[in-house]
């Protein structure tokens, strides 16, 4: 059995989440929509759903749409109501370490005629509010900063730029997809309009996530068809895999000693990291997600380690799944002002709720057997013996 | 337990490859790798038929999960780009004709691939789906034509040395083609019914005019045409467009066929000749290497092929110093091409073979 450590990637589906998701997929067929018994059958597991997971980030329940999942659910975000609001501005405000999808939302609105801010980082990773405020404008209308970086981990000060973009009466978008796995949420301490959610970060399916939309947001859908989610996002609802989510969230709440467990693994697995000749951490040391370790490792190829290791049985990452397969390195890891060739070098693994002492035994004793078989690949060939 | 990686290009023949291997691997692993090796080709063009698209490593993939073994992709674009399309394209401003194919066994396949794969995959060896054959005899590996003569590419093949050879599988070796198409029937590989790739992966459509343009701004001057007396005869779009032997494009009509004997780009000229003038009996080669680490001797008899699925000649080679040697035919072979490769052949091991030079170098 592997080592699973890319849980930022994906959390494996758990097991009380299958077990909730089962009757939708093999006894409760209605469509939610319907009229019919099966129909409101449906529409019940979505709405004690869509009631729990309200109640787990402090919003009402009409303040959820559901989506196909956290990119969903950032486009949504940033072109719904970047578009909604053209009559108050065309400025756009976000940051060089957002996810891709948040990335490539402000670029198409860019294209479209919209001025787009991409706010510095400094080399922990964090976004500082006083640029935040520096950035502001009469015309700006959203500003949309993650809550926890997905390949770093690095916590963002969330509530001191929600007080500055509040107080300016923009729209403030918060990316909580990696965030919402580790910590409790609070859209109002926040201040936050928007908040992206995914359902297979935390342990539910993958193919579902959530927009917590603040009441009184106007926002234009960005998938036109019949009238669900209030008319803010088309399309059948994929019951089983709402039903999941709420189950998922559900599970996390009664999870309170899980941080404190992560952190206490993650801490060790470092230190073994940082024992190694050549190894940085990437990141913030404290302000981070407590499953999250993050290095760069001077004289291997990311892409080559993360290959070994898997061979000896460790699933890890190069950083984001979603940009894997790049040659470029990480734009994180460029924006946090890392060079770009110890960038190549980068390590990400994110630990999970079976993550055991024994795996991070495995780990750090893989990462000693491969390690120096990768950094000779830069020196001269390997030794060749012909056979006798 | 060994590791061997598996190049997987997602044509048929790397797939069997791979599938042999895996079929017979015992307690060893083998791990697939498809490299990607430049960018995507431009819209419209055929990708399936390249052996480097997108669309060939989701067919690796998928050969890599029907036969049941770890499957990665590795990003060699920067090398592929400087050793093999970049030399392919000063090779023509040389005035010379590329080998690209032998340029990436050289320094992708068997090195590159080979060096990383011991590294990253802690692999003993990698294995290629080319038709080639290794026998140890001797104290030493030796490069064997493949039993399928038709399919043979050692000419492709004759750059690897003795440590590169030693870390190296053709299981495809001792089969044809047909029995390579029907394994992969039988074993209902996705890629069982692809067509060969003829051309050059990184060449959309075989145009390599624009390759040059785009890499080397060399866009072409027209220039004199001339014959073997020294009258011109037509007028070219730019010298480094003709490589020797082409026959096509020349635009002249002398009555009877014509091909390119000369390229010479100080002059911007490019020299035709009648079929009979454009054979040649002595050549020079240079870059010499053989695989046994060294000549036979310094004066030898041997087989010399001068393009991939041509025939061999006869003839005697002379070392002529450092890593140069002289080719004596019996019979005038056919437009020896400067850049292409000589390949010699004792029989049916293939002991070396250098790129051929311009008359004047």
């Amino acid at each position: 059995m592997a080592v699973y450590l890319d849980h930022a990637a994906t959390s494996p589906l758990r097991r009380e989440v299958l077990e909730a998701m089962l009757p939708y997929l093999t006894q409760h067929g209605g469509n939610a929509s319907s009229l019919h018994a099966s129909g409101r059958r449906a529409r019940q597991g979505i709405d004690e759903a869509r009631e729990i997971i309200a109640q787990g980030i402090g919003a009402q329940p009409r303040e959820i749409v559901f989506t196909a999942g956290g990119t969903e659910a950032d486009n949504l975000a940033v072109k719904g109501v970047g578009w909604a609001a053209t009559s108050r501005g065309r400025h756009v405000i976000t940051t060089a370490v957002e996810h891709k999808a948040v990335l490539n939302a402000t670029a198409i609105l860019e294209r479209s005629g919209f001025e787009v801010t991409i706010l510095p980082v400094d080399a922990d990773g964090r976004v500082d509010p006083i640029d935040v405020a520096a950035a502001m404008t009469g015309r700006t209308t959203l500003v949309s900063v993650m809550a926890a970086n997905n390949e770093v981990g690095t916590i963002q000060p969330i509530a001191a730029i929600g007080e500055i973009v509040r107080g300016h009466g923009a729209k403030f978008h918060v990316d909580a997809v990696q965030f919402a796995a580790h910590a409790s949420i609070d859209v109002d301490a926040w201040q936050a309009d928007l908040v992206s959610l995914s359902a297979h970060k935390l342990g539910g399916p993958q193919g579902v996530g959530a927009l917590f939309v603040r009441r009184g947001t106007q926002m234009l859908p960005q998938i036109q068809g019949g009238s669900q989610e209030r008319q803010r996002r088309a399309g059948t609802e994929n019951v089983a895999g709402i039903v999941g989510f709420g189950a998922a969230i559900r599970r996390l709440a009664s999870d309170a000693g899980e941080p404190d467990r992560l952190r206490a693994l993650s801490g060790r697995l470092l230190q073994g990291l940082l024992a190694l000749d050549g190894v940085t951490l990437t990141g913030h040391p404290e302000n981070r997600l407590p499953n999250n370790v993050s290095v760069v490792i001077d004289g291997v190829e990311g892409g080559d380690l993360v290959a070994a290791l898997d061979l000896e049985g460790i699933e890890t990452s190069t950083g984001s799944a979603c940009t894997s397969g790049n040659t470029e390195p990480s734009h994180v890891l460029l924006a946090m002002g890392i060079d770009p060739h110890l960038a190549h070098g980068s390590l990400r693994m994110t630990l999970g709720a079976e993550t055991s002492d024994a795996d991070i035994d495995a780990t750090l004793e893989a990462l000693h057997a491969v390690l120096p078989r990768l950094r000779g690949i830069w020196g001269v060939r390997p030794k060749v013996t012909v056979p006798a | 337990m060994s590791r061997i990686v598996a190049a997987m290009s997602g044509g048929v023949d790397s797939s069997v490859a791979a599938a042999l291997l895996a079929r017979e691997r015992g307690d060893d692993e083998v791990i697939g790798v498809w490299m990607r090796t430049h960018g995507d080709m431009p819209e419209g063009y055929e990708q399936s038929r390249s052996c480097c698209s997108p669309d060939a490593a989701d067919d690796a993939r998928r050969v890599a999960q029907l036969i049941d073994i770890p499957f990665f992709t590795l990003n060699v674009e920067k090398e592929f780009g400087a050793r093999v399309i970049d030399a392919f394209v000063d090779s023509y401003l040389e005035g010379s004709t590329p080998n690209p194919c032998q340029a990436c066994n050289q320094y992708i396949k068997f090195d590159e691939l080979l060096r990383r794969g011991l590294a990253a995959y802690g692999a003993d060896a990698v294995a290629t789906g080319h038709y080639a054959r290794l026998e140890y005899r001797d104290g030493r590996w030796r490069l064997m034509r493949a039993a399928d003569a038709d399919k043979d590419q050692t000419y492709f093949l004759w750059v690897l040395d003795q440590e590169q050879l030693s870390r190296t599988q053709f299981p495809l070796g001792d089969l044809t083609k047909p029995q390579v198409r029907a394994i992969a029937a039988d074993l209902a590989l996705p890629t069982a019914q692809k067509p060969e790739s003829q051309e050059i992966c990184f060449v959309p459509l075989g145009d390599y005019r624009t390759l040059l343009e785009e890499r080397r701004g060399y866009a072409g001057d027209p220039g004199p045409i001339i014959d073997a007396d020294g009258t011109r005869v037509g007028t070219h779009t730019g010298y480094a467009h003709y490589t020797v032997g082409q026959r096509h494009g020349l635009g002249v009509a002398l009555g009877e066929a014509v091909y390119v004997r000369e390229v010479q780009p100080a002059t911007n000229t490019v020299v035709i000749g009648r079929r009979a003038e454009v054979a040649q009996r002595t050549f020079t080669v240079d870059g010499a290497r053989f695989t046994a680490g060294e000549a036979p001797r310094e004066r030898f008899n041997a087989s010399v092929r001068i393009r991939h699925r041509a025939l061999d000649v006869p003839a005697e080679i002379t070392m002529v110093g450092g890593d140069r040697f002289l080719v004596e035919t019996a019979e005038p072979v056919w437009a020896p091409a400067p850049g292409q490769g000589a390949v010699l052949y004792d029989g049916a091991e293939c002991l070396g073979g250098g790129r051929i030079v311009r008359s004047d170098g």
